[in-house]
């Protein structure tokens, strides 16, 4: 459903200032915070950070918060190197994964948010149960009743593999998926980016032989349909992948199919 | 304890590329567009009405407001003309590119705007 505002247990209020004495080369990190175990509103806490003695990414400065001023600060962290998608969030307006982003590509304050409209467990830890029971429904596995020829192994020639670059490299951040205004609104019903990529690239896979009950399960005026190419998803992957373009080669594919 | 988890903020903090402030642009001057009709109805309806309601609409028209609505209303059909013909493109799987998205949003203001002025001199 379309809500422009938030609701009133929702609504940020302002939070407290930890300031960095005799630093000289401070940079300021305003990141939002939500205590599941007081009845407050969410709060931006602002924090005055030494570059000095801080990594250069954006995941250091938060790790620098926790470790040094304010061990309560929660988020997801794991792999460091953009391959784990666990620390995606909002930062300055863009979803992105906050390891990989260099605090030297923004100017001034830094503000730090969780991933947009999503039920926020404590801090920067958005629920995540629902965007991955949609990946389990699109039944993101192998699926071919053929025995396997030979060796044991599905063979592709490299043209067919070729066609899953740019799919593969995904890592379920769902940077994409909630910078979506279709999936902010429509969520329970509309796949979303991500998902639709994943369901792309099983599409797109020359060894993987279920085409039509995946296209026949997407071929819905939600799940699909809802995506108006509206191009955050694209313009915001931490990944550099294009998942606009795999939800309209899915609509392509649908089309195609209609002919035949 | 779930059902009283805050939503993320979301438009609050959001900053929309052009791509994506080009497509909302797009649905609401489609609206608009729908509501313009009416203007274009009575501009027809005063045509058909012989010369007294023409002269009315006439003088109506040439009011600087109504001009302004007229020229916007002008300038919200090209920019949906162009924006739809870009949803074409996208249909047939074509200009998806990252690095190009920006370049042809400008494009697709661009030829709104001398569209516009091109009916403003020839008109």
């Amino acid at each position: 459903m379309v809500e422009f505002t938030l609701p009133q247990n929702s609504v940020v209020k302002k939070g407290k200032t930890f300031k960095a004495v005799g630093a000289t080369k401070i940079r300021k990190f305003e990141v939002y915070r939500w205590d599941p175990e007081t009845n407050e509103n969410p709060r931006i806490d602002s924090f005055e950070i030494d570059m000095e003695h801080c990594g250069p990414m954006v995941l250091d400065a938060i790790l620098k918060i926790k470790n040094e001023i304010d061990t309560t600060l929660t988020f997801r962290r794991s792999c460091r190197e953009g391959v784990c998608g666990s620390c995606a969030m909002n930062i300055n307006g863009k979803n992105t994964l906050a390891c990989t982003k260099a605090i030297a590509d923004y100017k001034g304050t830094v503000k730090i948010f969780p991933l947009p409209h999503m039920a926020v467990v404590k801090d920067l830890v958005a629920d995540m149960s629902h965007f991955f029971e949609q990946y389990a429904s699109i039944k993101p596995w192998l699926t071919n009743d053929a025995t396997p020829p030979g060796e044991g192994e599905r063979l592709q020639s490299r043209e067919e593999r070729a066609k899953l670059d740019g799919l593969y490299e995904c890592v379920l951040c769902a940077c994409c998926s909630t910078s979506c205004p279709s999936y902010w609104w429509n969520s329970d019903k509309y796949l979303g980016p991500a998902i639709l990529l994943q369901a792309y690239r099983w599409l797109a896979d020359s060894r993987d032989t279920d085409d039509q009950a995946r296209l026949d399960d997407l071929n819905e005026s939600f799940k699909l349909y809802r995506c108006h190419t509206i191009m955050n998803c694209t313009d915001t992957c931490p990944k550099g992948l294009n998942p606009a373009k795999a939800i309209a080669e899915i609509k392509k594919m649908l089309v195609q199919r209609g002919h035949t | 304890m779930s059902a009283n988890r805050p939503l993320s903020p979301h438009l609050q903090v959001y900053r929309l590329p052009l791509t994506g402030l080009i497509s909302i642009t797009h649905r609401i001057t489609g609206v608009l567009l729908s509501i313009g009709l009416l203007l274009f109805a009575y501009v027809l309806y005063a045509m058909a009405g012989g010369e007294g309601t023409y002269q009315a609409m006439q003088t109506f028209m040439s009011f600087w407001l109504a001009q302004w609505v007229y020229w916007g209303f002008i300038y919200a059909l090209f920019f949906h003309l162009c924006h739809g013909i870009r949803h074409l493109l996208w249909d047939v799987g074509k200009t998806f590119e990252r690095a190009t998205l920006t370049g042809y949003a400008l494009l697709e203001l661009a030829c709104s705007a001398i569209l516009t002025l091109l009916t403003f001199f020839l008109s």
